[in-house]
């Protein structure tokens, strides 16, 4: 085995430009950090992503990469899996990529359960092309396109992947090193597909749009990190803790001392309680934060690879398939 | 075969089989064509589908026909005009009509000739007592009744027991042409080999309705047809339809390069054929992905040749304009990937089940910004073998996309084909990189052959050869991004050159018939090709100043097409679209041109050629009247 990697080897010389302050600087790090604890192996890692400010992640990760086309990356990097199961592969994409032009993509990415792993940064905004809203926009998001206020109804990523078919699902926030880590590092453990979204500040376009849960004074209070088997506590001292409540279907917060039998344990197995748990936001709700959903499923590659018994090894020859059929000679 | 039978000894004979879209047309067309390769004919075919999937029954838009042409050849269309029609129902006699020959022999299924059957084709009159069917040869069966009847013991229900009379109506056409059933009997036991009932009442109808034409009262009304047999050179034959053949090309590709194949596709009429012939060949290292879109499969084939596989995508028109814009980024990337598009009509959904050649601008010039890539087209089923073979040799050496031009008529007709030999083709060789380069590892990617322009193919998994590549421009030298001016003048050159680079690597283009100089080059490409070389043969008979040159190399054109052109004095160029190729060459040539387009959704007749080409020849030479040439003469 060669010498311990360590974050600068995973680290491109090429020059970073992402705005001053951007997001998606403490992503990368966090990203080349984990690539080294975990000892990736460079050959066998690949970044593919579409376009965007995001997107152009590859650029900056010395591992292969591929910065291909907007919205296109989930299918660009299925056919690569295909040719090549034996490496990981991370795909880059936003919230305008992966949710508006590449929705389709993404859908039938997380249905099928290919082995990718899908690190969807959202900002909430159109960075690259300068700010425009974007699917995952609040109503009323002015932006250059929308100087009245953005009128369209946003889709949450979560519910998306989840109502795609998505095996696993995670949520980290850029800046916040141990969780991004955690889910990181879980991500690239699973046997799957699996969907991160990565709550980033665009500070140029859409500064603090997540502060009311994700800002220092408020992370306490409104973030819950999820894991499976513990109960669902958040707050100082974790005092308080969520109760699905039967007369109204839903998740409530209640005090977690007084009333700990009634929390809620997480069970990252159950779809119901992921939806529930996808669906909360700041500030009403504490926003789930963690792997929130992640069952064990057959891949699609290794279905693939069934129904291609001969894992691309030639076991016949063309001379043979051309006879495979009636043939008559002429003398 | 007893004397007493009429005898017609042609050299070709044109059969049209034409029912319900259920009436089993289309493989009665196969199995005779089966046994009339055995018989040692030549052959070309044309299935006629139509475009609704199940169109209400008996009416003329669900009008299912199999049109093959068979005899001594060279024959390389399947037909102008039918001498011999099987009609299972009024719709299909109504249909067929206005093709065929005059005096043709007709046989009708009687049993369908009711009056709800006349009335759902739009007949008022019955064609049989109104006099629209004198002068042909009339011969009326009541085929579904003595079908029902042979099968009757084999306890079928009504609708199966009916399904077997195309192998009924098929005994009768192999009694009329003298063929054994040996072949198609054979095809029965196989398919039908667990199902028993279903196996014994198709042989059974098939010998019922041979026996029918034996049957001493038929015999003088039924004509028999004696086809010469084909001058083949020898060796090892089997028939193909152009589905195949790419789809044996492709695998045979893979097995050159030693490189699986990876075939991304999304459903689209007439492509699908050849993702249903690929979905078999996974012995063959060929692996089949049905995508979500065409852009998502032409964006995982991308993915895959980044992977060291061939990424191969197919679609027709609609779906290869979906494709575009990834195409530029392997472009872009320096990748190669095969672009097979069959054609067919358009614009928009057009006409989904008929042929066209259209998408000749698309292939060339249908992407945004200075994109070329090259592009080949395929002649004939059993050419496109070997056009896919060209197209990957292409792709790999200069690691670029390569456009494949096939269409719906040559995916689904059939001909004979001489079994290649694949100890004759060349490998397929690849651009490797040492795998610890002095320099940067991105340059090194990116340095490319001089003559070729092509760039090593690294991928990942392979250690130490890290890089990133994509849709971004990329400095000439260093291969990373650069938004330098110069530099993207640089870089657009590089990628023109490259194109113009392939030139060097192909063969001169050949003359098909007639002499390398003249009066009229008949000049076409793809699968209008048998239609072009039948009837410039015929105009050569009497005219040896008539060539016909078919390119296969449409961009680039081969290096001495412009001089061989200079040597005539008319160009005229047929095309099954409104004039694509005409512009190319004017294009890339200055030639003057002149276009013969026919966009009906039919092949061209060799007769319509004829004459289009001799009144050309007639405008040329300055004569008055031109040679009488008709349709039928020995060839
Ligand atoms: C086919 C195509 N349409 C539009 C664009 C322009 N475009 C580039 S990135 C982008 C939106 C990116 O937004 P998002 O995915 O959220 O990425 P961010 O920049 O916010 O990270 C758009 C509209 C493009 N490059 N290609
Ligand atoms: S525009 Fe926004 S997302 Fe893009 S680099 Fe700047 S801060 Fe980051
Ligand atoms: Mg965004």
């Amino acid at each position: 085995m060669s010498a311990q990697l360590t974050a600068r080897d995973y680290t491109t010389s090429q020059e970073v430009r992402w705005c001053p302050g951007c997001g998606d600087y403490a992503i990368l790090k966090t990203m080349t950090r984990f690539l080294a604890d975990v000892g990736a192996e460079r050959e066998n890692t690949v970044f593919i992503s579409g376009i965007g400010c995001s997107s152009r992640f590859p650029y900056y990760v010395e591992t292969y990469g591929f910065h291909t086309i907007h919205g296109r990356a989930p299918a660009v990097a299925t056919g690569l899996k295909l040719a090549n199961p034996e490496l990981d592969i991370w795909v880059v994409t936003g919230d305008g990529d992966g949710l508006s032009i590449g929705a389709n993509h993404l859908l039938h990415a997380l249905r099928r359960n290919i082995s990718l792993k899908i690190l969807l940064f959202n900002n909430e905004i159109y960075g690259l092309t300068k700010g425009q809203y974007s699917p995952t926009s609040r109503i009323g998001t002015k932006s250059p396109s929308s100087p009245g206020g953005s009128f369209d109804a946003p889709v949450s990523p979560g519910l998306y992947a989840l109502g795609s078919g998505a095996r696993f699902i995670a949520r980290a926030i850029d800046v916040d090193r141990n969780g991004l880590a955690g889910v990181l590092a879980a991500a690239h453990r699973y046997e799957g597909g699996a969907f991160v979204e990565i709550f980033q500040n665009c500070i140029v376009y859409n500064e603090d749009v997540f502060e009311s849960f994700a800002g220092r004074e408020h992370a306490v209070e409104r973030q819950v990190h999820v894991r499976h088997g513990e109960p669902l506590v958040f707050a100082a001292d974790n005092s308080k803790g969520l109760r699905f409540d039967t007369a109204t279907m839903a998740l409530e917060v209640i005090d977690a001392h007084e009333r700990a039998d009634e929390v809620l344990v997480h069970d990252e197995t159950n779809a119901t309680l992921a939806q529930l748990l996808l669906a909360m936001e700041a500030p009403e709700m504490p926003v789930a934060l963690g792997v929130v959903y992640r069952v064990e499923d057959e891949t699609f590659e290794s279905a693939f690879y069934d129904n291609h018994p001969t894992r691309f090894k030639r076991t016949g020859t063309v001379a043979d398939a051309l006879r495979n059929t009636n043939t008559w000679t002429v003398t | 075969m007893s004397a007493q039978h009429q005898e017609l000894h042609e050299s070709s004979v044109v059969v049209r089989f034409a029912g319900d879209s259920g009436d089993g047309v289309q493989l009665m067309g196969t199995q005779f064509v089966s046994a009339t390769a055995l018989a040692g004919s030549d052959f070309a075919t044309f299935p006629d589908y139509p475009a609704e999937i199940r169109a209400p029954a008996g009416t003329t838009f669900g009008v299912s026909a199999y049109q093959i042409n068979l005899g001594a050849g060279p024959i390389t269309t399947a037909g102008d005009a039918p001498q011999m029609l099987v009609a299972f129902n009024p719709a299909a006699l109504k249909v067929s009509l206005p093709l065929i020959a005059d005096g043709a022999a007709i046989i009708v299924n009687t049993t369908s000739f009711t009056k709800r059957g006349l009335s759902k084709a739009g007949y008022d009159e019955d064609p049989r007592s109104d006099g629209s069917l004198d002068g042909y040869q009339l011969i009326e069966v009541d085929v579904t009744r003595l079908t029902l009847e042979t099968v009757k013991p084999f306890g079928l229900s009504k609708s199966d027991a009916g399904r077997c009379k195309n192998f009924w109506a098929l005994g009768l056409v192999q009694w009329m042409f003298g063929l054994s059933l040996e072949a198609i009997e054979h095809w029965i036991n196989t398919k039908f080999a667990r199902k028993e009932s279903v196996r014994e009442a198709n042989l059974a109808a098939l010998r019922a309705g041979n026996a029918y034409g034996e049957t001493a009262a038929l015999a003088a009304a039924v004509p028999q047809l004696d086809v010469r047999k084909a001058r083949f050179e020898p060796g090892e034959y089997r028939g193909v339809r152009g589905g195949e053949a790419l789809a044996l090309g492709l695998a045979a590709s893979g097995e050159l390069a030693d490189r699986p194949i990876v075939f991304c596709s999304y459903p689209i009429t007439p492509a699908s054929p050849l993702l249903h012939q690929l979905a078999r060949l996974g012995k063959l290292g060929v692996g089949v992905f049905q995508a979500e879109d065409e852009i998502a499969a032409v964006c995982a084939a991308i993915g895959a040749s980044f992977g060291g596989a061939i990424g191969v995508t197919s679609s027709s028109g609609p779906g290869i304009a979906l494709k575009t814009e990834a195409i530029g980024l392997a472009i872009n990337a320096e990748l190669p990937l095969l672009v097979i598009d069959s054609q067919r009509g358009g614009p928009s959904t057009g006409l989904p089940t008929k042929t066209e050649q259209s998408d000749l601008y698309q292939a060339v010039y249908g992407r945004n910004a200075d994109a070329p890539l090259p592009v080949v087209a395929a002649r004939s089923p059993s050419d496109c073998f070997d056009v896919a073979i060209e197209a990957a040799r292409i792709a790999l050496r200069h690691m670029t996309p390569v456009f494949v031009l096939t269409d719906g008529y040559l995916a689904n007709a059939a001909e004979p084909w001489l079994i290649p030999d694949m100890n004759v083709y060349e490998p397929i060789e690849v651009n490797k990189l040492a795998s610890k380069p002095a320099k940067d590892v991105q340059t090194a990617v990116f340095e490319r052959d001089p003559k070729t322009f092509g760039r090593p193919w690294v991928s990942p998994g392979m250690p130490g050869l890290m890089h990133r590549i994509g849709g971004l421009e990329k400095d000439i030298q260093t291969g990373h991004i650069s938004y330098e001016a110069e530099n993207h003048q640089a870089m657009s050159q590089l990628r023109a050159d490259k194109v113009r680079s392939v030139a060097q690597f192909i063969p001169d283009q050949d003359v098909a018939v007639g002499p390398a100089q003249g009066a009229v080059a008949v000049v076409g490409w793809g699968s209008t090709y048998g239609a072009l070389y039948q009837a410039v043969r015929r105009i050569a008979r009497l005219n040896d100043c008539v060539s016909h040159i078919h390119i296969r190399h449409i961009n680039p054109f081969p290096r001495n097409l412009g001089d061989l052109l200079g040597r005539f004095e008319r160009i005229v160029v047929p095309e099954m679209n409104m004039g694509q190729l005409s512009t190319l060459l004017r294009d890339k040539l200055g030639v003057q041109v002149v276009p013969f387009n026919k966009v009906t959704g039919q092949p061209f007749l060799i007769q319509e050629v004829v004459d289009f080409v001799l009144d050309q020849l007639a405008d040329v030479t300055g004569e008055e009247s031109r040679p009488r040439i008709v349709s039928g003469e020995p060839q």
